[in-house]
This record gives structure tokens, sequence and C-alpha cells, in this order.
């Protein structure tokens, strides 16, 4: 019976494993290039974030629903479908709402279609999983992106702008006056792939059994 | 030498398994072999033996950067008493002097902030301490502004041991260089500190400004410097850099040794003054290097690319190992420094971006000549 249970045990670890254990960007590696592209600054980040959660749970849920009727040949086709309609309703909503932001996200909103992320969930869990466990998952896997993200684009953002949210932390002239200066490099995309690679470092320093054999 | 040797062997218990001091035991060894060559051998496997170990090398790379170091000194205080006009009123001494303490904070910053993580990592990895940094440690102040802010020194030091040196898995398993990376993570972080008019001349004013050569040039204004200044280094520039002459004798110290290989610095020259004088001919007469006069003969000595040629390029860690990849190694290291000097007024210093390049590149350079020498020794073994 714990199975049907909304939140048993089980569906709970597919909310809340892709957060630590089995994140995609961490562990999976997946969703690298957008993870690069829009984790200058916080604010445009947690949009997308909230962007991808947004695609991967309707796109697993709705995929699930249509498991059994999908012939298997031309799975990817329609996996497509969904996912392009998905992401063009969340590129008009954010125009409709963020204007700004969305400005700022630019192509990498409708490049969420390509994120790995989304792809492989599907292939590797909505098309084997009803409904229910497939939105957790999608939420979960969605919310694990989102999280590395805000952690990039919360260091980039303060030593590389001395901001967060826009909002000024670093640049006063009682901090300037010790020869502070922001990071330029910070801002530059490299420096999101070596925060990612800290971020995996430590991550895995916590969890010892993530360490592949040499 | 003897009470030395008698202090270590009696504090050595303390810290050999089960003595007080179990924790620290790279540390002691870390200093014990610095004062004493060891008379442990590698036991296992083939090996080829030197008396010269990895510390005595990197000792003598030290010694060969001493001239530079010292002129570099000197050169401080010189720019810095040029500028205010004083230079005729100022002992030798005092120019020096004024150099030096300017120059030993920055060295100093730069050995206590990577030895301190690089002996941090030997505990933490129970490996024992390297001596890589010996020389890194020397090189970073060397290719830094005279002005930087020695907590940006420390940054970008923390940065390229850590992120260039300790995660590859310390030294010898780095394939930048570490003095190179640091001052790359210094241009890129802190643009104005190094590509801006006023950092070159220790304790001006802000608003006092006087450009090194390269950035002149790179700008199209006509040379302030001749030749001669720029070989004997009277111009302003990083603290090691300005002295062609000095690098030159650091040179034959590393080529007399064996240390530095003189394929390397002759195939850089080389590469460089080639594709100097390539770009002189075809480049239109508006690029601003033709405009400012630079001769391809000075480009080679103008900024970091003596330095670079002698002391980055050679680093035996990070540069080609087969002997023909060392040519082409070292010839493509000066074709491409000047291409992104003369090509990209941004970068008015191609060394440095030239020798990282070449250092992602060395190991496949060694390949192709590795796998090269294999086919043709197939051939005339099939032929015969």
């Amino acid at each position: 019976m714990s199975d049907k249970a909304l939140f048993s045990a089980k569906n709970l670890q597919l909310l809340l494993g892709p957060l630590s254990k089995n994140n995609p960007v961490l562990v999976q590696i997946l969703g690298i290039c957008s993870a690069l592209a829009v984790t200058a600054k916080l604010q445009p980040a947690i949009v997308m974030a909230l962007s991808v959660t947004a695609v991967t749970a309707f796109s697993n849920v709705i995929l699930s629903l249509l498991r059994n009727t999908i012939p298997n040949r031309i799975r990817i086709i329609v996996q497509l479908v969904v996912v392009a309609a998905l992401v063009i309703i969340v590129d008009q909503v954010l125009k409709a709402f963020v204007y700004d932001i969305s400005k700022q996200l630019s192509v990498f909103v409708g490049l969420i279609i390509t994120n790995c992320i989304i792809m492989g969930r599907i292939e590797a869990f909505a098309l084997a999983n009803k409904p229910w466990p497939s939105l957790l998952d999608g939420i979960g896997n969605g919310l694990g992106y989102g999280l590395v993200l805000v952690t990039v684009a919360f260091f980039r953002e303060l030593l590389g702008s001395g901001t967060l949210f826009g909002f000024n932390i670093l640049n006063y002239d009682c901090v300037k006056a010790f020869g502070y200066q922001n990071n330029g490099l910070m801002i530059l995309a490299p420096m999101a792939l070596i925060l990612i690679g800290l971020v995996i470092w430590f991550h895995r320093s916590r969890n010892k059994d993530l360490i592949e054999g040499k | 030498m003897n009470f030395l040797r008698n202090y270590l062997d009696k504090q050595k218990p303390k810290f050999e398994k089960g003595g007080k001091f179990e924790k620290l035991h790279s540390v002691f060894t870390g200093f014990e072999s610095f004062l004493f060559v060891p008379n442990r051998t590698t036991s296992s496997g083939c090996n080829i033996r030197d008396a010269v170990d990895l510390k005595r090398t990197m000792i003598i790379v030290v010694i060969a950067l001493i001239p530079a170091l010292l002129f570099g000194m000197y050169n401080v205080g010189y720019q810095h008493f040029k500028a205010i006009g004083a230079l005729a009123d100022t002992g030798f001494f005092e120019l020096f002097f004024y150099g030096l303490w300017k120059v030993l904070p920055m060295i100093i910053v730069s050995y206590v902030v990577g030895l301190g993580i690089e002996f941090a990592a030997a505990q933490i990895r129970g490996h024992e301490i390297n001596e890589g940094f010996l020389v890194s440690g020397l090189l970073i102040p060397m290719v830094m502004p005279v002005n930087a802010p020695l907590w940006m020194i420390a940054v970008s030091t923390a940065f390229a041991v850590i992120i260039g040196k300790e995660i590859f898995g310390g030294t010898g398993m780095n394939i930048w260089n570490p003095a190179l990376l640091a001052r790359a993570f210094f241009f890129f972080s802190y643009p104005s500190m190094i590509s801006g008019d006023k950092v070159w001349i220790a304790g001006m004013p802000d608003g006092f400004s006087q450009a090194t050569p390269l950035a002149e040039a790179a700008l199209g204004t006509p040379l302030n410097y001749d030749m001669c200044s720029m070989f004997w280094g009277f111009i302003p520039g990083s603290v090691g850099e300005t002295s062609t002459f000095c690098i030159l004798i650091g040179a034959l110290i590393l080529i007399a040794t064996g240390i530095g290989s003189w394929k390397i610095m002759l195939s850089t020259f080389v590469g460089g003054f080639l594709m100097a004088f390539l770009l002189q001919n075809v480049l239109p007469e508006t690029n601003p290097y033709v405009v400012s006069g630079m001769t391809p003969l000075m480009h080679l000595v103008a900024g970091g690319f003596a330095f670079g040629a002698v002391f980055m390029a050679t680093d035996p860690v990070t540069s080609a190992q087969t002997e023909r990849g060392k040519w082409i190694y070292g010839f493509l290291i000066g074709v491409m420094a000047i291409l992104i000097r003369m090509l990209n007024p941004g970068y008015p210093e191609g060394m440095m971006l030239a020798i990282l390049l070449l250092n992602t590149f060395a190991p496949l350079i060694d390949w192709f000549v590795v796998q090269g020498n294999i086919k043709r020794r197939l051939k005339r073994a099939k032929a015969a």
C-alpha cells in the first residue's frame, strides 16, 4: 500500500534525490551549457531555474500520460514536439510578465529545448513510470539543476559585480578604500566552469560514495 | 653545517611514526631535504639516477633568476625617481633600496601564500612537500606590475596553486605554468591594474601616466624608447621582465647547467622574429605597431618576450618533452605571441597567452612526434 501514498518514501526520494546525491548537474554532468551562460547574475539564474523546472515537470507528466500510445520508433519526435510547445509557452509567459529578464536570457530560453536534463528525464524516467512519480521526478531534477545555478550565480554576482539581485553589497567607498576591486574574471564564462568544478569537488568530498574508483 | 645535521638527526624521531609530531612528518622531510641532499633513492622501477635532485634543480633556476630580479628592483627605483624628476641627485643604492622595499613584500606574499597552500595540501594528502613552488613563488612577483596590490597577488597565487596545480596532483602534474596562470588570473580579474598606464611605476599618484613600450606601440604612438634602453631594461614594465641583458645571463646559466632547453629558447626567438618580420611587411600601414616604428628585433626585447622565452616556456613540466617537439613548441610560442600582440590591440602582451596556449598543446605535439617516430621506424623495419 505504501507505494500508493502520494508522498511515500520512494516518491519522496524521486523529489529529493536529484537535489544532492543524484543531481543532474553535479553527478550526471548534464545541462552545463546553460549553467555557464545565465549565471553571471542571480535574477536570470533563478528565472532560468524556474523555467527549466516547469518544462521538466510538465513534459514528464505529459509524456508519462502518452507513454503507452507513442510508437517506439518516433518517440524522440513526439518528445521534441511536447518539449518545444512547453518551451514556447514558457518563453511567452516570460515575455509577458518579466520582459527585462526575458531579454537578458534572450536565446537561452529557447535553448531549454536542447537541455539534456529534459530529454534525459523523459527517456530515463517518464516513459516507464506513472504520471505522479514522473511529476515529482521532473520537479526534483529541475530544482536540483536550479540549486546549482543559484549557487554558482550567487558567487559570480557577489564577487564579480559586488551585488546580489542587483542590490549593492560591496560597491561602497569604504570597501574600496581598502583597495578592494570586483573580480572581472567572475563575469566571464570560464569562471562559471571553474566554479561548477569547485562545487562538484565540495559535493564529492561530502559524499564519498560518489567518488569513482581509480 | 655539522651542528645543523646533528640537530636534525636529534629531532627526527619526533616526526617519525609514533613520534610527538607524527602529523608534521612531511613538513620535516621538506625542510630536511631542503638543507641536505636526502640519502634515500627511488627503489622500485626503472629510474634514471642523477646526483642533482629536484630541489637542487630548482635552486639553479632561482639563481638564474637573480640577475633579472636585482635589476628589476633597481629599475623600480630608477623609474620612480625618473618620473618625479629627481634621478640626477639620487644615488645608486637609494634607487636600489627603494625598489627592494617595493618588491620584497610581493615576493614574501607570493611565497607565504603559495607555500602555505602547498604545505597544507601535502599534509592533507599525506604527500611529501614538493619543491616546485620555490621557482614559481619567485616568478610570480617578477611578472606582476610593481603597483599590484598585495592582496591581489595573494588571490592570484592561491588560484594558480589550487586550481592550476594541486587539483592536477601537485608538482610535476600541472598542465600550465603556475606563475603564468597567476598572471593570467590577475590579468582577467583586475584588468585595470595590469593593462592600465598608471601601474607600472611605483609610488606615483593616480593621475600620473606612463605606459610601457608595448602599451604605447599598441596605441600607435611613436616609441619613446630606443633599442638600447629596451635591451638593458631601463623601461617601465613588470618587475623582472624589463632587462633582456639580465635575462640572457639567466639563460646562459640555465643552458650551461642543462636545466633550460636551448632548443626551446632559440626556436621561440626565431619564431617571434620571423612572425614579426612577416607581419611588419604584410600588415597595412595603419596597424599601430607599424605606425609606432617597432622593428622585429625590438619585439624580442620589449615586454615579457625574452623573460617568457627563457624562464616560462622552458619549464620542464609544461613544455614539450620530445626533442623535435621542443622546436615546434618554441617556434609556435614565438609565432603566437607576436600574432596576439600585433593583431589584437586589446592584449598588448601576447607572451603570456601564447605560452599558456602552447602549454595546453604540448602533450599533443609530443604525441605526434612520438607517433611519427614509430611510423618511420616501422617503415624501416618492414623495408629491411
